[in-house]
């Protein structure tokens, strides 16, 4: 430890630290713009210069190491005449205009330059004018002469995003930050640029002058849109969601959201938003009062139950849904005498539901992730499936974490990895399998059974050991391995690695509150979200869920809807393909007009409340469930609060649910036979497709993550099918068929064809990981 | 050019055949004598460094940070890569020395690394070229290949199991990558753009690595210090002040060009070297360390001695011995006008004083020199320049920021008239009359 | 993209440094690269830097914050002129107005013949031999007096 005085306050600071860290410990601020906790000292923008005694000249507090008995006087003459100095020259060139600047009113140089700035300019020479830019959707460049050069975003892109965008390119004073020659920034971590930039240079284009900072209500959420369940801020003026901006919790997101946590709350105010309950009457929809579409539906379901029983019944739920909705879903379903209820639309393979321990999780907290020796990812397009986990991991293997993939595409996530292999989704058991018989040759025990026969390669070894090295290391189970056939397979030999090594056993989690819905009630003790639907039901209620986007296999399901005689569709959105086959739709509110509990996929409960009004006649989905349980006489339905719900699942005031377990019982290793049989489909969820939202929203669906889909195909395959690179092609899964562009991609192995889920264009297809066929069309 | 003269010259003596660069000259003036005796007799790395240190060389690139001193910096026993970079970035308006002893004399700057990489324990080297010059930099590359060929670089040297791989790197056009931080990015593949310190180069530099980085001309004199031994160098020239050292002399003198003389010699006898004045003019001034270093007026660089203490006294800098003689016919405006834009053009543009503060001290001298000048000018040029100096993550911005001071400072008349009559107080008709333009060299 | 001469130097400077900082070669690449094409259109730039791995961005700043890069077309012969003070004291404003006036063209600018290119450059750390220029970047020219200037472009075929 070291010891400091700042303006006459002493501290103990470790060693290794900076002025700027001691400053914020003794809760002295110093000035500046360059320095971001998060990110490399740069040390450019000078507007932290301290005096340190005996220093000859003022120092930046961001890049001074503390030195024991260090003096330091942040408000001495010294220091707040190099401050001003900083400040005039910042100003020279900058535009003096913030009454028109879209930063206005949040701008940390507006800020400091009323403490620091002079009042009147003494630069009469022209000012340095920087032409704007266009990078895309998200993020407006059109104001560049604001920029002041801190390189913050440069240093976001390099260090946070991985991948470096932007650059600051030229010198002296025409250093411009820009793209490569008129590139759009595409990172899904792209938006956090935003905040991160200090002046009005770097704004969001979806919000840009809809509205000003001080007329906007600043108002706590939670993300639903991944396992992550990152904090949010949304800000609202008039009852309309305006911007969502990262709430920072070191625990969960630290800093940072996704650009589809960011950009996904324009779906709110779309025309596309459900806002009236509606019934379909001889083929014709019509808008009526909640009574009447509660009795229809009450009437709906109760006549499906006395003609058929219960059975005849299933419910099916997004994992975006709270904990109070699927809570008292299960229990409608319950009251009506079905065990059919699944928030699983995804998952291909059951076989594991009645041998969990527990509720499956990440197996450790979010924030131990950067304490890991050795981490495995199996199965997974973790950038875009989990973009905040990946930037975890991103950061720990740029120390010491040795982080290795095992997934079915061959996409760059931006993470030094350690090791990778990129098998067909059918090979991921026999690959997992041989790490499981490399760390057992390693440890020098007994290969467990069922993997003997796993053939080891160079690549599971360095695996293997890097799951042996050191003190903290884990396998993660990512969504493809949740979604494949083979998933309770993945599961168990995760579990041998984890027996044999010491190393933790973890899912990233599909959805926004899985571990919620594990826990509310919504796991079905009948059908599951394959059977209700392979077996077709009577009656459907879909909560939240787009069946042709959000289901393993749409024709199944899309099937099932058409034969049925009742289907209850509980949306937020006037979801078009449903009004086909749908009979009552019921506008339920977003997460933003509603309370209500996620539980992220550490466990942490997060409960939130509605920032705006609901829209419309919309109604908290619990709200909802609460009366059609009274107008069905169901007992226990006569809560008053969302608060009353989530206590009486989780407890009061927990926070952490408890049973978490990822350990199974009666699993025996069997790797599945692979039958080379034509070719094998592997379908990713692009990540701006992801949730109703994010495809409702305009500015991420022009994205470089919204293309429309293509059949990606190794140059090897397209040569031995015969398809050529950008030709026209058919694919064909079951009874559906699309016609794609095939493009040459040899991050695709061999005898796949990557066809993306979720997207209109490919939703007519069966499996998202089963056999395809591909013909030039 | 050459030598044009020297005093008890070492660097630069005996360099007057057509091959003088080529390793068998070299070979026969004595050279890689050194390093052999000293893998030969395995003298120990202390040793070499304490006769460095006895020599009282001062880093010749401007700075004039003890050599010695810096290599003991040096962590020796660090595992790993550690390099010996040297500087010859030189492209401080004024200096043309490195570019001579890359020329003429490649091979003592090749073997001087090769002993400071022993004495520090590096096994790396690069050698920086300027990039406006490419013969001397291909000429280099190429005694690079004769070094390795005879032995004298690689791996394995002279069979004492040392190893030293050494390269040239070929800037391209960045003033501030003579800054030593700037040339380590510059040779990782990015922009010249300083770092700050700490940590130094010693302890994080070249790809993080231990680095110690010299200018050509301390390179190369590190052969004829081991030859002649330190006391023996630092006698030639004057107590802290060690040995002979390169001046280069440009501007208005009959014979501009390269002059080895002892530290100490009195700038008379060095303007008496130069042939004096161009066309018998009066001297006015003299920049006497590059165009870095504050302007002396002609009464204090008369009375000075060439030397880092005496320049210091007479309120400049020996800098990187570059000496910029002007006569009477210069504007004192106009060539502050144009330094500005010098320092405002190659600030590299990461800190916001120097990146805002030269483009303003820039755009307000320029102002002045057009006659546009307010009277109120002097003073912001002097703030403005308080608030640049001190304030960087480098020297650029205190290299800016002298000329300004200085030439204000000296020669204030001339801004002030320059102001009021909206012209210069040198008439136009002789401004510049020393050039020695349209008069074709002997 | 580039010759197979050209794909020689490239494997000639990567060589020089360790093997994970090909980036260090970013600048020697470019600079042959500009050799081979007259100038640096995005194309090379992007070019070399997929050749050494690194961003085509950072290749970018590179490209743009050293000033012998030609991010823009130049006449055959670019002749950059030393201005800077030392130079300027011996002739080195003369020489360039001379220039100036016999090609017809100002800094910056390039003969309607696509001929030459006139740049004003910065110390070229031969001031003792002033007035000086370059050449294409390459060939240094000492002394350059209106007699010189005048061979020099009869020289320039």
């Amino acid at each position: 430890m070291l010891e400091i005085e700042i303006d006459g306050k002493k501290a103990q600071v470790p060693d290794g630290s900076t002025v700027m860290d001691a400053a914020q410990q003794v809760g002295v601020y110093i000035p500046h713009f360059c320095y971001h906790k998060k990110l490399s000292i740069a040390a450019n923008c000078r507007m932290c210069l301290v005096q340190v005694e005996k220093a000859p000249k003022p120092l930046p507090a961001c890049a001074t190491p503390v030195t024991n008995g260090m003096k330091v006087f942040t408000h001495s003459e010294l220091a707040v005449k190099a401050q001003k100095g900083v400040m005039e020259f910042l100003l020279i060139n900058h535009p003096l205009d913030c009454p028109i600047c879209d930063q206005g009113g949040e701008c940390q140089l507006q800020d400091m330059s009323v403490g620091y700035g002079p009042m009147k300019s003494r630069y009469t020479e022209e000012k340095h004018v920087v032409f704007h830019k266009s990078v895309g959707p998200l993020i407006s460049m059109e104001e560049m002469s604001r920029c002041i050069h801190c390189t913050r975003c440069v240093r976001f892109g390099q260090e946070i995003g991985g991948i470096m965008e932007l650059g600051m390119a030229n010198r002296n004073m025409h250093s411009e930050i820009m793209t490569f020659v008129g590139r759009t920034v595409d990172s899904e971590l792209s938006g956090n640029m935003i905040d991160l930039c200090p002046v009005g240079a770097l704004t969001s284009k979806p919000f840009r002058y809809t509205a000003r900072s001080w007329e906007l209500q600043r108002r706590k959420s939670v993300s639903p849109h991944d396992s992550v369940g990152a904090n949010l801020v949304v800000q609202v003026k008039h009852d309309n969601v305006m911007r969502v901006l990262p709430r920072e919790n070191e625990e969960v997101n630290e800093c940072w959201i996704s650009d589809k946590e960011r950009f996904s709350y324009q779906a709110l105010n779309s025309d596309e938003r459900l806002t009236k309950p509606m019934v379909k009457q001889g083929g014709e929809w019509k808008e009526v009062d909640w009574n009447v579409a509660l009795d229809y539906v009450a009437h709906g379901l109760k006549d499906v139950c006395r003609e058929h029983g219960g059975d005849a019944l299933a419910a099916l739920a997004a994992q975006s849904s709270t904990v109070e909705e699927l809570f008292l879903l299960g229990k409608v379903m319950k009251g009506l005498g079905s065990g059919n209820i699944d928030f699983r639309p995804r998952q291909n393979d059951f076989s594991s539901d009645s041998k969990r321990a527990g509720t499956p999780w990440l197996g450790m907290r979010l924030a131990e992730i950067k304490d890991l020796d050795g981490a495995l990812v199996v199965g997974s397009f973790l950038r875009k499936d989990h973009p905040l986990i990946a930037q975890r991991l991103r950061q720990a293997a740029k120390k010491f974490t040795k982080v290795s993939l095992l997934s079915v595409t061959g996409d760059d996530q931006l993470i030094n990895l350690h090791a990778r292999m990129t098998v067909a989704p059918a090979q991921l058991a026999a690959a997992l399998a041989a790490v499981v018989k490399a760390v057992a040759e390693i440890k020098g025990v007994a290969v467990p059974a069922g993997v003997e026969n796993a053939t080891v390669c160079e690549t599971s070894k360095k695996i293997a050991q890097s799951l042996v090295d050191g003190e903290k290391r884990a396998v993660f189970l990512g969504n493809v391995a949740t979604q494949s056939a083979d998933a309770t397979q993945l599961h168990a030999l995760a579990l041998e690695i984890g027996k044999l090594t010491g190393a933790i056993v973890g899912f990233l989690g599909e959805g926004a509150n899985t571990l919620g819905a594990h826990v509310s009630g919504a796991l079905p003790s009948g059908a599951n979200a394959h059977q209700m639907f392979e077996q077709p039901r009577k009656a459907y209620v879909l909560m939240g869920v787009e069946p042709e986007f959000d289901c393993a296999n749409p024709q199944l399901v899309l099937d099932a809807l058409n034969q049925a005689s009742l289907v209850v569709y509980m949306s937020a959105f006037k979801h078009a393909p449903a009004l086909a086959y749908a009979d009552v739709m019921l506008p339920i509110a977003p997460y933003t007009e509603t309370s209500g509990t996620f539980v992220n996929t550490e466990g942490r409960i997060q409960t939130f409340n509605g920032v705006v009004k609901a829209r419309g006649d919309a109604r908290p989905g619990w709200k909802l469930l609460r009366v059609l349980g009274n107008v069905l006489n169901l007992d226990g339905f006569a809560y008053t609060s969302s608060e009353e719900i989530r206590d009486e699942v989780l407890g009061k005031g927990a926070e952490f649910v408890g049973g978490l377990s990822n350990e199974l019982s009666g699993v025996a290793i069997s790797l599945p036979t692979i039958t080379a049989n034509g070719l094998q489909r592997i379908a990713d969820v692009p990540i701006n497709f992801a949730d109703p939202m994010a495809r409702r929203a305009p500015s991420l669906q022009q994205t470089a993550d919204a293309v429309a889909p293509t059949a990606r195909i190794s140059e090897q395959t397209m040569a031995q099918i015969g398809i050529a690179d950008n030709g026209q092609v058919r694919v064909k899964q079951g009874a559906g068929e699309t016609v794609l562009v095939a493009k040459a991609d040899n991050n695709v192995p061999a005898g796949c064809v990557r066809v993306s889920a979720a997207h209109a264009s490919t939703a007519m297809l069966g499996d998202m990981f089963g056999s395809i066929s591909v013909e030039r069309a | 050019m050459a030598m044009l003269g020297s005093i008890n010259g070492v660097l630069m003596e005996g360099l007057d055949g057509d091959n003088s660069w080529s390793l068998k000259d070299y070979v026969a003036r004595g050279g890689y004598a050194q390093l052999k005796r000293i893998l030969d007799s395995k003298m120990t790395q202390e040793d070499v460094i304490s006769e460095v240190k006895k020599s009282v060389l001062r880093g010749r690139g401007g700075a004039g940070f003890p050599t010695g001193l810096k290599w003991s910096f040096m962590p020796r026993s660090f595992p790993g890569d550690k390099y010996v970079v040297c500087n010859t970035d030189e492209g401080e308006p004024g200096t043309f020395k490195d570019r001579d002893i890359m020329r003429y004399n490649p091979h003592a700057v090749i073997e001087g690394m090769a002993i400071a990489a022993y004495a520090m324990g590096a096994n790396r080297g690069y050698n920086y070229v300027h990039g406006e010059v490419w013969l001397e930099y291909k000429r280099f590359e190429e005694a690079l290949d004769q070094a390795r060929a005879a032995g004298f670089i690689g791996q394995n040297i002279l069979g004492s199991g040392f190893n030293f791989e050494l390269f040239a790197h070929h800037g391209y056009g960045a003033y501030i990558c003579g800054e030593e931080t700037a040339l380590l990015e510059s040779i990782e593949g990015k922009k010249g753009q300083p770092r700050f310190k700490p940590p130094f180069p010693a302890s994080f530099g070249l790809y993080g690595k231990p680095t110690t980085i010299n200018n050509t001309e301390t390179f190369a004199s590190i052969p004829f210090i081991l030859k002649m031994g330190g006391e023996e160098f630092l006698n030639l020239g004057k107590p802290n002040n060690g040995g002979t050292k390169l001046f280069s002399v440009s501007g208005h003198v009959n014979r501009p060009g390269n002059y080895e003389i002892p530290l100490g010699t009195p700038f008379a006898t060095l303007l008496e070297m130069c042939g004096g004045m161009r066309g018998g003019r009066k001297l006015k001034a003299v920049i006497p360390g590059g165009s870095s270093a504050p302007v002396m007026p002609a009464d204090v660089i008369m009375d000075c001695t060439m030397d880092y203490d005496s320049i210091s006294k007479g309120g400049s800098m020996l800098g990187s011995g570059a000496v910029i003689v002007m006569d009477e016919t210069v504007c004192m405006v106009k060539a502050l006008d144009r330094l500005s834009f010098f320092y405002h053009e190659e600030s590299c543009g990461q800190c916001t004083p120097c990146r805002e503060g030269t483009a303003w001290m820039y755009k307000v001298v320029h102002r002045i020199e057009n006659g546009l000048g307010k009277p109120e000018d002097l003073d912001l040029l002097n703030s403005v320049l308080g608030n640049i100096a001190g304030r960087t993550i480098c020297a650029l911005g205190d290299a800016a920021a002298f000329p300004v001071q200085s030439f204000i400072k000296h020669f204030g008349k001339e801004f002030e008239y320059h102001i009021e009559h909206k012209t210069c107080l040198v008439p136009k008709d002789v401004q510049w009359a020393g050039s020695g333009f349209h008069k074709i060299p002997a | 993209m580039f010759s197979a001469e050209t794909l020689q130097k490239f494997a000639r400077e990567v060589a020089k440094y360790p093997a994970d900082q090909k980036q260090s070669a970013s600048m020697a690449c470019l600079a042959h690269a500009q050799e081979e094409k007259g100038w640096l259109a995005p194309e090379s730039i992007e070019a070399v830097a997929n050749y050494l791995g690194m961003p085509p961005i950072a290749a970018y700043e590179v490209a743009s914050f050293y000033n012998m890069y030609d991010l823009k077309p130049v006449g055959k012969y670019k002749i950059t002129v030393c201005t800077n003070l030392p130079c300027a004291l011996s002739g080195g404003y003369h020489a360039g107005e001379y220039l100036q006036h016999k090609l017809g063209v100002g800094y910056g600018e390039t003969t309607p013949d696509g001929k030459f290119t006139l740049k004003e450059g910065e110390c070229m750390g031969a001031c003792g031999d002033a007035p000086v220029f370059i050449v294409n970047n390459r060939s240094m020219c000492s002394h350059m007096h209106p007699e010189q200037i005048d061979k020099l472009l009869e020289e320039c075929k």
